[in-house]
């Protein structure tokens, strides 16, 4: 079964950080995907530009309105995702938990609707 | 009615909470087999005592007030359930509850402990059930502890509490026959639960904190109600070791102290002879188990607070002897580590190769953390780094990362700190 992995967390937090603790977040999260890719659970993954680059669109009674920023402003934002493919929930849950997302941040776990 | 009285109802309400809340449902849920009907009477009880005694004062016979209580609305269930108002159920209640004299409620709790763990009922649920039921630690506690979701854990528990109720699954200590394949039910049930208090090793996680409590208290209430079982000193034992160790799994800044390195001075003094006890009593009877395999390499572990050494050999032997009663990954495993440190890197993996055939271990840290390990000492360096890095992928307690990314980073200016 396919789950998305989508990582949220506070922005501004990474340009506080000094050079040494940046460089130690990428290679944990190399580390972490390498393990996905080795246990061959990775499907896919992807680290997202900064919020305030987001654009918005949305349409109603035909109207088109496009705005500059995220669709909510919040503590946290949608910075990136893993798409695993695991037996099921509990697996997808255990690799949530190693995600160093969890630790500076929410890592929200939903399961692919297959069509 | 002053102030500290009402202080001291309260307190006295809670002290039975905690302490009789798994006898009575025990005893209210053995003859019905109805473990959520019990559960609820039960709390609808708590709450009527939490709200009267600070007023009325506490009962004498708290334990029997809370009977009477939950015993009405248990009846009052019945009643709305059954059109014919349920004459059957009720009499067997009446039978039921007539037994109780006015002093000691018969404990029942440890065939509450068989009927969470029967095999009907599915594995993965059986420590979760265990621990609501006979403990009355509550679902969202225990959803974290074992990383599911909170609603999810709920509608396990609530699954298999029905199925314990259609399935008339039996509320009984089982025959001789099938007596050891059930007890290590019961007994990886509270393994299980202890297990999941030892990855909180600083005890910052409520959640987990107290669940290496509740496991050791599950293991010493039974270790009372079935003295004669080796396997239950056994895991009484092993549970107590590693538990003492606690306060020096963590530097004082929170870094990770790998069991080698740890102040032995540190260790838990008491609870190590309480565990040496326990060893001694389940090694009387002369037969052999899982759980006391286990425990006595933990003890050859401690046993460097005395000697000063480690005896690698006994602790291989023992490991030979896991492996051959239970041919697990994770004995191979820490059989190769203790297989290193008597005949040398090379030989541990050598005897590690035997596991990566084994699909599991693609996701298992301890296998790549043991392989980095080894294959530091060995200089393959290369395949030393890629190993910490999957290990470091698959570790989720922040301290034990921060070991292993500088034991990578070592490798790189060749000075690997000692194990």
């Amino acid at each position: 079964m396919q789950y998305l992995l989508a990582l949220y967390a506070d922005e501004s937090g990474f340009s506080k950080m000094t050079p040494e603790q940046q460089q130690q977040g990428y290679a944990s999260y190399m580390a972490y995907t390498e393990a996905l890719k080795t246990a061959g659970a990775l499907v896919g993954s992807n680290r997202l530009r900064p919020s305030a680059t987001a654009t918005t669109i949305r349409t109603t009674n035909g109207k088109t309105q496009v705005l500059d920023g995220p669709f909510a402003e919040s503590k946290e934002q949608l910075g990136g995702y893993y798409l695993i493919d695991v037996p099921d929930l509990d697996a997808a849950m255990k690799w949530a938990g190693r995600c160093p997302g969890a630790q500076h941040g929410i890592v929200e776990v939903r399961a692919i609707w297959a069509m | 009615m002053e102030i500290s009285d009402r202080d001291t109802a309260l307190a006295t309400a809670e002290t039975v909470a905690r302490h009789s809340r798994g006898k009575l449902v025990a005893f209210l849920a053995a003859r019905s087999g109805d473990v959520a009907a019990a559960e609820d009477a039960l709390s609808e009880a708590f709450a009527a005592a939490l709200a009267l005694w600070p007023e009325k004062g506490c009962p004498a016979n708290p334990q029997a007030w809370l009977l009477t209580v939950a015993r009405r609305k248990l009846i009052d269930q019945i009643r709305t359930r059954h059109e014919d108002g349920g004459t059957d159920e009720l009499e067997a209640m009446a039978a039921t509850l007539g037994e109780v004299g006015a002093d000691e409620i018969p404990d029942r709790r440890l065939a509450l402990l068989f009927a969470c763990t029967h095999p009907a009922i599915d594995a993965g649920i059986r420590s979760p059930l265990m621990l609501q039921v006979v403990l009355g630690l509550d679902a969202a506690q225990i959803a974290s502890a074992f990383l599911l979701a909170p609603a999810t854990m709920a509608q396990r528990l609530v699954r298999a509490k029905a199925k314990i109720r259609l399935a008339g699954i039996p509320f009984r200590i089982p025959e001789r026959s099938e007596l050891p394949e059930r007890l290590e039910m019961v007994l990886d049930a509270i393994y299980a639960a202890f297990a999941e208090g030892w990855i909180d090793a600083a005890g910052s996680d409520l959640a987990r904190r107290e669940l290496a409590g509740e496991a050791i208290f599950l293991g010493r209430l039974l270790s009372e109600m079935l003295p004669d079982e080796p396997e239950v000193w056994g895991l009484l034992a092993l549970m107590l070791y590693a538990e003492a160790r606690r306060p020096a799994r963590r530097s004082d800044e929170g870094a990770f102290v790998p069991l080698g390195l740890q102040d032995a001075a540190l260790w838990d003094a008491s609870m190590i002879e309480e565990a040496e006890a326990a060893l001694r009593r389940a090694s009387g009877a002369g037969m052999i188990g899982r759980y006391q395999l286990e425990a006595a390499i933990q003890s050859a572990h401690v046993e460097r607070r005395r000697t000063g050494a480690v005896s690698w050999n006994a602790i291989v032997s023992l490991y030979d002897a896991l492996v051959t009663l239970t041919g697990s990954p994770v004995a191979l495993i820490n059989r190769a580590l203790a297989l290193a440190e008597l005949e040398g890197a090379a030989a541990g993996l050598q005897a590690l190769a035997q596991v990566s055939g084994d699909p599991r271990i693609g996701s298992y840290q301890p296998y790549w953390a043991a392989r980095a390990e080894l294959l530091s000492r060995t200089g393959a360096h290369d395949g030393a780094r890629q190993a910490y890095e999957i290990a470091i992928g698959l570790e989720s307690d922040p301290a034990v990362k921060q070991y292993l990314e500088k034991r990578q980073a070592a490798l790189e200016t060749g000075t690997t700190p000692p194990a």
